[in-house]
């Protein structure tokens, strides 16, 4: 079995004297789409700002291609492939489309994502790419936000709650994009409340509840009433 | 909106007048030794100090979010470099200003080592606790006149030119010159690669994280950058006072609370603020520094007014109302009202 591109390894994380993870084992593989589920408050997204360096951890519990990264800042594990389109965008409201979208391609990694390429995918950017990000709607500022992380051409891209206030339609749209995002080998984590739209898109599916792990498997085999398990820890 | 005709551009018709208006009112400035008083250039250049300055601190505070209350370290160490330069170095006093300012840019760098450990609020008291290691370690320099500091030999104030007009006239220009390459630096900073990073990194630094700016780095040249400018600056600033001693030099009142009252009433973040600012401080200081300490509450009351009324500055305040960018950084989009009819 080949060896994961990226392991959790008993991933611990507090803020202040809240413990937010308690011992999290997570496996990812390359080219996998990995789906983490769970309540508000589970422990999701400090999942993904302790995988992406927005949090300090022991460097030997995140561990990318094998080497232990938990300790590393944002900047150095983005130089390392791995990109985040954050949780309510975070988009540079005095830059325009195209310049949210070129400080994402500082980073120089070769790959076949580019300003051109962005644009293919999302041509209303293209037509607003000189507008303040501020001036767009939600949905179009949520693609400005994963056409800013694909343009570092990373190997593992995380999403964290992509449909987080937006219009079901523009939901939808974004999710059917999806796939021709996460295809040719990038590897992917989806953190998402929307169970269905996350079992849709992804190969396993991780819960979280409380900080740990309450279900793992694979995202076409697992039943509802897992999940409703998992996710509530009610029978 | 798309549908309507529209261009897109950095310039508008404000930059476009402010551009020919910048420059007829630099050839002017230039000019002032032939129309202008002895007092009146001596005022403006004084204010050329205080702008490029103000430039210098709203790049680091306004731009790389570094508050710092201790610029004046740099502006009492490029001093005392201009003295002890010439007076030790035998080096011309322009020469000695581009020394001092290379020398404030190498001491900028283990100071920052030090500093950028702190965040926030420990960060800019720890810009003053440097400030005031300057002024002490200067003070027992006895060699430059130690506490009671030391003035500029004849000879070296001599080789600069030879009658007090033609001096007077240099050191104008120096000051007007030293303006508009502060303005000018930030301005192509803002503009450049790193520029973008700066902004990206105010607005939101966790994100600029994220997408690979190294944010450390990005600070670190900036404050290099504008220390070693800020040391040149108060290289030429004592050349024009020919007299130099530690209270002088490192006060926090004339090098730091005055430049950040600019700022932060003309706009903060923004490059056309401390000029408006200087402008204002210019004024009030002219019209009311006969009332004595008076003066200095008047200060405060307005740039308490202005932080409760308009707490993105005078600048801001106009920006917001009517959408002008004299110096402009970003893109437009100018919707043709002509054609839509």
């Amino acid at each position: 079995m080949p060896e994961p591109i990226l392991s959790l390894r008993k991933l611990e994380a507090r803020y202040g004297d809240f413990q937010a993870l308690y011992g999290v084992e997570m496996a990812l593989n390359e080219g996998e789409v990995l789906a983490i589920i769970g309540a508000n408050g589970a422990g999701k997204t400090t999942l993904l700002r302790s995988v992406s360096g927005l949090m300090s951890n022991a460097a030997a519990q995140v561990v990318y291609h094998g080497q232990p990264i938990g300790a590393l800042r944002a900047d150095e594990v983005a130089a390392l492939g791995i990109a985040l389109v954050p949780e309510g965008r975070q988009l540079f409201p005095s830059l325009s489309v195209e310049e949210n979208l070129l400080i994402g391609g500082r980073l120089n990694r070769k790959g076949p994502w580019s300003l051109d390429a962005v644009f293919e995918l999302f041509p209303v950017l293209k037509e607003r790419r000189a507008f303040a990000s501020t001036a767009l709607s939600g949905g179009q500022q949520q693609r400005v936000a994963i056409g800013r992380a694909l343009m570092s051409n990373p190997d593992l891209i995380l999403f964290d709650e992509i449909s987080l206030g937006l219009a079901p339609v523009i939901i939808k749209s974004i999710y059917e994009a999806l796939p021709g995002i996460v295809g040719d080998g990038m590897s992917a984590i989806i953190v998402e409340q929307d169970v269905s739209k996350a079992l849709s898109v992804s190969d396993r599916v991780y819960c979280l509840m409380e900080g740990r792990v309450s279900l793992e498997g694979r995202s076409r085999d697992i039943s509802r009433e897992a999940i409703s398990r998992a996710y509530f820890g009610v029978e | 909106m798309s549908d309507q005709p529209h261009e897109i551009s950095r310039s508008s018709q404000a930059a476009r007048v402010a551009a020919v208006l910048g420059a007829l009112i630099i050839i002017i400035l230039v000019a002032a030794p032939w129309w202008a008083g002895r007092a009146d250039m001596r005022l403006m250049g004084e204010l050329f100090l205080y702008l490029a300055l103000a430039s210098l601190w709203n790049l680091m505070a306004g731009y790389a979010g570094l508050v710092s209350v201790g610029q004046q370290a740099y502006v009492g160490f490029g001093g005392y470099m201009l003295f002890a330069l010439t007076i030790f170095g035998g080096l011309h006093p322009v020469f000695a200003i581009a020394g001092a300012g290379v020398l404030g840019a190498l001491i900028a760098i283990p100071v920052a080592t030090l500093i950028f450990r702190l965040r926030g609020a420990y960060f800019a008291i720890g810009t003053w606790v440097i400030a005031e290691v300057f002024r002490l370690s200067f003070a027992q320099l006895s060699a430059l006149g130690g506490g009671s500091g030391s003035s500029l030999p004849v000879g070296i104030v001599r080789s600069l030119a030879s009658s007090r007009s033609g001096r007077e006239s240099l050191s104008y220009w120096m000051a007007l010159g030293a303006a508009v390459t502060a303005i000018t630096v930030v301005y192509l900073m803002l503009r450049s690669r790193r520029g973008l990073a700066l902004t990206a990194i105010r607005d939101n630094e966790l994100a600029a994280g994220s997408l690979g700016i190294d944010i450390w780095r990005t600070k670190f040249v900036v404050y290099v950058v504008a220390s070693g400018l800020t040391a040149m600056l108060g290289a030429l600033i004592f050349l024009q006072k020919l007299r130099i001693s530690p209270d002088a030099a490192f006060s926090v009142n004339d090098w730091t609370a005055f430049v950040i009252f600019i700022v932060v009433i003309g706009g903060i973040g923004t490059i056309e603020g401390p000029i408006i600012g200087t402008l204002i401080f210019f004024a009030l200081r002219e019209t009311l520094a006969d009332l004595g300490t008076t003066y200095l509450i008047v200060l405060g009351v307005v740039a308490i007014v202005v932080m409760l009324k308009a707490p993105k500055g005078v600048w801001g305040f106009i920006v917001e109302r009517y959408d002008i960018q004299l110096l402009p950084l970003r893109y437009r989009v100018n919707v043709k009202e002509h054609a839509k009819r």
